[in-house]
């Protein structure tokens, strides 16, 4: 192969001098994080697979869900439309979970990370531009997501059964709300993912974070186990789509402002582990 | 410049790099050399900020690596050419690497030019060979145009072509006016291209030294005599006070000055000489006898004299073998 040598003082004449170049910069770095996000296939799929769990499975809920509503008289008492459209964000958190803790564990699978921490040394940056841009993503494929399904979903209520509307009072709230749920999880797995830096531990956790403790805490005491699951970080989160608070719930912004401090205790914990660990 | 100061590394109770100090000045070609083990890519990530020291400092041109404002414009640096995302394409991959530190993007064709990837810049990086991903880490190691360069071996498991490639591209670095450290733990391939060389073991600076200086000192100049008599010249020469041992296959190797001494001696003891050859130790002998304490890991032969180096019963062998292997490369 042939190789072309541009000298180093060719260069530096070519660009004006040996004169100090424009600092790097934090958006320079979410530019760098963006494209790192984009040309990867990993992303695409899991986006893909959030987006068409929460839709597909959320509108065959729904419809199975209203067929029975006709049937089933109990059903009438506590039928909420909005949260039967939502009832398939339980499966579809764990895509964006998954996605999440790749966009970090990734980097130290395949080694990345020591070219990444060499371009960018300050960490803190690096993980706050990689956060902020993943954060972005999830956001916007979170609220596609809720109100896609929820639109579906009571589309596929249809006649058989009373559906919910935007209108309604709060539902406009659920419907953006199950979008920022989605993001938060999957922000909640960056941090998680940064922790471990291992894409099978950082999957695991999340699924012990999402399903095995909540689930853990029916064998405690019901003292006990009402207080954990109004205050399970993203048992409390998920409050934010529900149209109306059970028993043992906070409200739904309080409940997502525990999520969101959860998060904060996380990617504290993650930059400083991130700063005094080697890479 | 990179300057290397009482750095200490500790891996948990392994001490990686111990109060090393040393500097790699612009414009040569300084050859990072030590056996598997010894501290080599440690200290280069601590050039890079990536593993903090114990204890020390290392400075680029006097700041310390995660004060430099455009990082990969100061130092660009290759590792290990396989720490990338597979499922990235090589264009996409320098894309990244070059907006994180505000470089044009126009950049990455240049330097996929330079390493001639241009043709798969599209495909996914992780169906690279070897020799392509060690192409693709010094494209990105030249993304910024950086006045220091860092390899970590740079040929390990490249074809003659790449080794002549990366041996080239070293020195037309250097000879730009560039800070150029390479490691390896082959002599043979420092020999051909450093012109300074750093020496560790066990973490310790065993030598700094320009590479002329390490050839003159290293090399044990011994003479392979052969005569009619060896008895009776061996007995002559050590009176002349050399040291003289019988050789493994058969005649005398006589350690000491040259060859016009021994021709001299066996003259006036008139024993008929007939072979009078120089033994010069290889470079990897001498290396090898540089380092021998230093060695981590050493394989012992079953059934073989155990302590004992090769090179002394070998010392014609082992010349010959690096010559061919210099050959090759050539």
């Amino acid at each position: 192969m042939t190789t072309t040598v541009v000298t180093h003082a060719d260069r530096q004449r070519n660009t004006g001098g040996s004169g100090p170049h424009r600092p790097a910069s934090f958006s320079d770095v979410a530019r760098s994080e963006w494209v790192k996000l984009t040309s990867v296939r990993s992303t695409w799929i899991t986006l893909t697979v959030t987006v068409l769990l929460g839709v597909g499975v959320g509108t065959l809920i729904s419809g199975l869900a209203a067929s029975r509503y006709s049937t089933d008289q109990h059903l009438h008492q506590s039928w909420d439309p909005t949260s039967v459209s939502f009832r398939a964000l339980v499966i579809a958190q764990l895509a964006i979970a998954v996605l999440g803790t790749l966009v970090i564990t990734s980097e130290y699978g395949t080694g990345l990370i020591r070219t990444s921490l060499a371009a960018v040394p300050s960490r803190r940056r690096f993980l706050a531009a990689k956060a902020t841009v993943f954060s972005a993503v999830a956001l916007v494929v979170g609220e596609v997501t809720a109100f896609v399904a929820f639109l579906l979903g009571q589309a596929a209520i249809g006649t058989s059964a009373p559906h919910a509307n935007l209108g309604q009072p709060g539902v406009l709230r659920a419907v953006i709300g199950a979008g920022l749920y989605l993001a938060a999880i999957g922000l909640l797995s960056v941090g998680i993912g940064t922790l471990l830096r291992n894409t099978a531990a950082g999957i695991s956790a999340m699924v012990a974070l999402l399903f095995v403790l909540p689930g853990l805490v029916q064998a405690l005491p019901s003292s006990w186990a009402n207080a954990i699951t109004e205050w399970w970080p993203t048992q409390a989160g998920s409050q934010v789509y529900a149209l109306h608070g059970g028993a043992h719930t906070l409200s739904a912004w309080a409940g997502f402002a525990v999520l969101i401090a959860f998060n904060a205790v996380v990617f504290g914990f993650a930059q400083w582990m991130l700063v005094r660990r080697d890479a | 410049m990179i300057e290397i100061s009482h750095l200490t590394k500790r891996y948990g109770t392994t001490v990686a790099v111990d109060d090393l100090s040393f500097r790699v000045e612009p414009g040569k070609v300084t050859g990072f050399l030590g056996p598997n083990g010894a501290g080599k890519t440690t200290t280069m990530r601590a050039v890079l900020g990536l593993d903090v020291p114990a204890s020390g400092t290392v400075t680029i041109d006097g700041r310390h690596y995660r004060d430099l404002p455009v990082p990969l414009r100061e130092v660009g640096a290759l590792l290990d050419a396989k720490a990338l995302h597979g499922g990235r394409s090589a264009a996409k991959h320098l894309q990244a690497l070059a907006l994180s530190n505000g470089i044009p993007l126009s950049r990455v064709d240049e330097v996929l030019q330079m390493v001639g990837l241009q043709g798969v810049a599209r495909r996914r990086a992780g169906g690279f060979s070897l020799g392509m991903s060690q192409r693709l880490g010094v494209a990105a190691a030249l993304l910024g145009d950086p006045g220091i360069v860092m390899f970590d071996e740079p040929v390990n498991g490249l074809d003659p072509e790449g080794i002549l490639w990366i041996r080239e591209l070293m020195r037309d670095l250097a000879s730009e006016g560039r800070t150029v450290l390479v490691s390896s733990h082959l002599m043979s391939e420092m020999a051909l291209t450093a012109d300074h060389l750093i020496v560790i073991g066990r973490g310790r600076l065993i030598a700094d030294t320009s590479i002329s200086d390490f050839i003159q000192a290293g090399s044990v100049s011994q003479t392979l005599v052969r005569s009619r008599d060896d008895a009776l010249l061996a007995s002559r020469l050590s009176q002349a006070g050399l040291s003289v041992r019988p050789g493994d296959a058969g005649g005398l190797v006589c350690s000491g000055p040259g060859i016009e001494r021994i021709g001299d001696i066996a003259l006036e003891a008139r024993v008929a000489l007939d072979e009078l050859t120089p033994i010069r130790a290889s470079l990897e002998e001498a290396f090898m006898e540089l380092t021998r304490n230093s060695v981590d890991y050493v394989a012992s032969t079953p059934g073989g004299a155990h302590g004992s180096r090769p090179a002394t019963h070998s010392e014609g062998a082992s010349e010959k073998q690096s010559e061919f292997s210099e050959e090759a490369y050539r």
